[in-house]
C-alpha cells in the first residue's frame, strides 16, 4: 500500500516539516521551531495540527439509529442534542478498547472521529453490527484541522466569524468561502480549541489563513507532549484491546444510565464498573530529571513488578520529566511511591494526579 | 595543537595531548531535537572504544552516546545535565559531555577527518 498524502502536504513541505509515516499517512512530526516552541506556541497563543488522517464517519437513515448505536457504544445518546458531541469507546466483547472517539449528533445522524489507525477496521466492525438500513460513509473528501489554544477562538473567529460562541463539545455548521465547515469545539491538548472538517480544496487555504492571522503549524511530536501534559490518551500505547475504560481511569466518560443496559462489552464494564478493577491507568511523576518511556516497568518498594509504563516524555510545559501507565490497583493512590526500571537502574517515582497540565477547557467566556 | 576527528556515531573528539574532550556534533543534535536529558559517565570510570558512555534523550526518544576511544574519565560537564537545551546551542564547544586520559592515541587514527564526517553526515541523512 503507497503512503497517503493529506490535503496539507505541499504546506507541510513549504513550512519546514520533517516528515514521517504514521497509520499509512506521511505526516509531520514537527517543523522548523522544533517540537517545545511548538509545544509553548500552542500553550502561549495558538496551534494548527493537519489531523486529515483521523476518520470522519458519518453515519444516517432510519428511526432507530439511536438505538442502536446504543447497542454498541456506551454512551447516553439518546440524550444527545443535536450538535453535542461526547467521548466514546467501541469495546469488544471483552471489555477492551478498540478505539476511543468523538461522536457528535447531527441534524440527520451521527458523525465519529474515529483514529487513524483504526479508522478502517472501527467502520467495518460499526458497518457489521448494524442494520443495512443505514448510511455509513468513512468520508474521505474531507481534512480535518485542529487549532488549539487560548488564541485559537480569537484566530478563528477572523477567519469564521461566530465561532466563538461555540461552547465545549459542542458543534455547529458554519461557510467558509461558499462551503460548508463543520465545526466542533474539542481537542487535544488540555487547551481551548476547535476541530474543523473541510473540503479538501479548500484546506490550505484555510490553513494559511490561519497562519496570515497569527497561529502556526504544529507537527504530532508537540501533539504528543501536549496530550500527555494534559493526561490524555492515545490509542495504542494508553488504550488498547486488553484494557477496559474504567481500567483505563476513564469511568467518567460511562453514563451512570448505562451501566444496566447492553452494549458490547456491557458484561465486563458492568463487572470492572461494580467490582473494581485490578490495574488502574495512573499518573507517574518521576523524581529526578530521568524519563521513563513506554514499556517501563514498574517496580514497589520489595522489588516486585507492578506495572508498566504506556506514555512517557519529558512536559515542556511543567519542565520536568512526565508519564502515565498501569499499576495494581493497591498502588494507584497519589503519592504512592514507585521505582520505574530505566537502563538498568530503579529510578524513584511517585503515583501522581492527572492532568500534569491544569486544563484551559472554558465552557462560556474566556478569560486569557 | 590539538586534533579533532569525527566518529560514525557522530560525536567529535578534541586530543590535547594525552587529554581527550569529547561530544556529540551538529549534525546529531540536528537529527534528534530538542534534548531535555543528558546522562554521564562517572569520573573515575573507565570506557572503552565504541561503548556507551551516556544518554542523551530528546522529547521523542532516548539515543545513546559512544565512546570514539577508550580511557579513564577525568571530566564531566554538570551544565549539560543540569540545562541540557545547552547542547543544542553549542554543541561542538561548550556544551562538551566527557573528558577521558586517553590509553591508546593509535585510536585516533580510524576516526574521520572533518571534511570526511560531513561527506559521511550527509549522505547518510539523505
Amino acid at each position: 500500500m503507497s503512503i497517503k498524502k493529506t490535503s496539507l502536504n505541499n504546506l507541510h513541505i513549504k513550512y519546514g516539516a520533517k516528515l514521517v509515516e504514521f497509520a499509512g499517512y506521511q505526516m509531520p512530526i514537527q517543523y522548523k521551531d522544533g517540537i517545545i516552541q511548538e509545544h509553548k506556541y500552542t500553550r502561549s497563543h495558538s496551534g494548527i495540527f493537519d489531523v486529515s488522517h483521523m476518520g470522519q464517519l458519518f453515519i444516517s437513515g432510519g428511526d432507530d439509529l439511536t438505538n442502536d448505536l446504543e447497542k454498541i457504544f456506551p454512551a447516553d445518546l439518546k440524550k444527545l442534542k443535536t450538535n453535542q458531541s461526547k467521548y466514546s469507546f467501541l469495546m469488544n466483547n471483552k471489555g477492551g478498547i478498540q478505539d476511543d472517539l468523538i461522536i457528535t449528533k447531527t441534524s440527520d445522524g451521527f458523525l465519529i472521529i474515529l483514529n487513524a489507525a483504526c479508522k478502517y477496521n472501527d467502520y467495518e466492525v460499526i458497518k457489521s453490527k448494524l442494520d443495512n438500513q443505514y448510511k455509513l460513509n468513512l468520508d474521505e473528501s474531507l481534512s480535518l484541522i485542529a487549532l488549539q489554544g487560548p488564541k485559537a477562538k480569537n484566530v478563528l473567529n477572523k477567519v469564521i466569524p461566530g465561532c466563538d460562541s461555540l461552547k465545549f463539545m459542542n458543534g455547529n455548521n458554519y461557510v467558509y468561502k461558499n462551503q460548508k465547515v463543520y465545526i466542533t469545539r474539542s481537542g487535544y491538548t488540555g487547551e481551548d480549541g476547535f476541530e474543523i472538517s473541510i473540503k479538501h480544496s479548500d484546506a490550505e487555504t484555510f490553513v494559511e489563513s490561519l497562519i496570515e492571522n497569527g497561529s502556526k503549524l504544529i507537527g504530532l511530536g508537540a501533539r504528543d507532549t501536549l496530550r500527555m501534559e494534559a493526561g490524555l490518551c492515545l490509542y495504542g500505547n494508553d488504550l488498547d484491546n486488553d484494557t477496559s475504560p474504567i481500567e483505563a481511569n476513564l469511568k467518567w466518560a460511562i453514563p451512570k444510565s448505562r451501566i444496566e443496559t447492553e452494549f458490547v462489552g456491557s458484561e465486563v464494564l458492568k463487572n470492572h464498573f461494580q467490582s473494581g478493577v485490578k490495574k488502574l491507568r495512573v499518573g507517574i511523576k518521576p523524581d529526578s530529571k530521568v524519563i521513563a518511556r513506554g514499556n517501563t516497568k514498574i517496580y514497589n518498594d520489595k522489588n516486585q513488578e507492578i506495572g508498566k509504563v504506556t506514555s512517557g516524555t519529558f512536559g515542556p510545559s511543567v519542565e520536568h520529566p512526565i508519564a502515565m501507565g498501569y499499576v495494581d490497583n493497591s498502588y494507584s493512590t497519589v503519592n504512592t511511591k514507585i521505582f520505574l526500571e530505566v537502563r538498568g537502574k530503579k529510578i524513584p517515582a511517585n503515583i501522581c494526579n492527572l492532568p500534569f497540565y491544569k486544563k484551559n477547557y472554558v465552557k462560556g467566556e474566556i478569560n486569557v | 595543537m590539538s586534533e579533532v576527528k569525527y566518529s560514525k556515531e557522530h560525536e567529535w573528539i578534541k586530543l590535547d595531548g594525552e587529554e581527550a574532550t569529547i561530544g556529540i556534533t551538529k549534525h546529531a543534535t540536528e537529527m534528534l531535537g530538542d534534548i531535555v536529558f543528558a546522562e554521564l559517565p562517572e569520573k573515575g570510570s573507565n570506557v572503552d572504544k565504541d561503548g556507551t558512555a551516556g544518554v542523551v534523550e530528546s522529547t521523542k526518544a532516548a539515543s545513546d552516546v559512544y565512546t570514539p576511544v577508550s580511557g579513564e574519565v577525568i571530566d564531566t560537564n554538570q551544565m549539560i545535565v543540569d540545562d541540557p537545551s545547552k547542547i543544542n546551542e553549542d554543541p561542538e564547544e561548550s556544551a562538551w559531555f566527557f573528558k577521558l586520559k586517553i590509553k591508546d592515541k593509535s585510536e585516533m587514527d580510524s576516526l574521520m577527518s572533518k571534511e570526511e564526517y560531513e561527506k559521511f553526515a550527509k549522505e547518510t541523512s539523505a
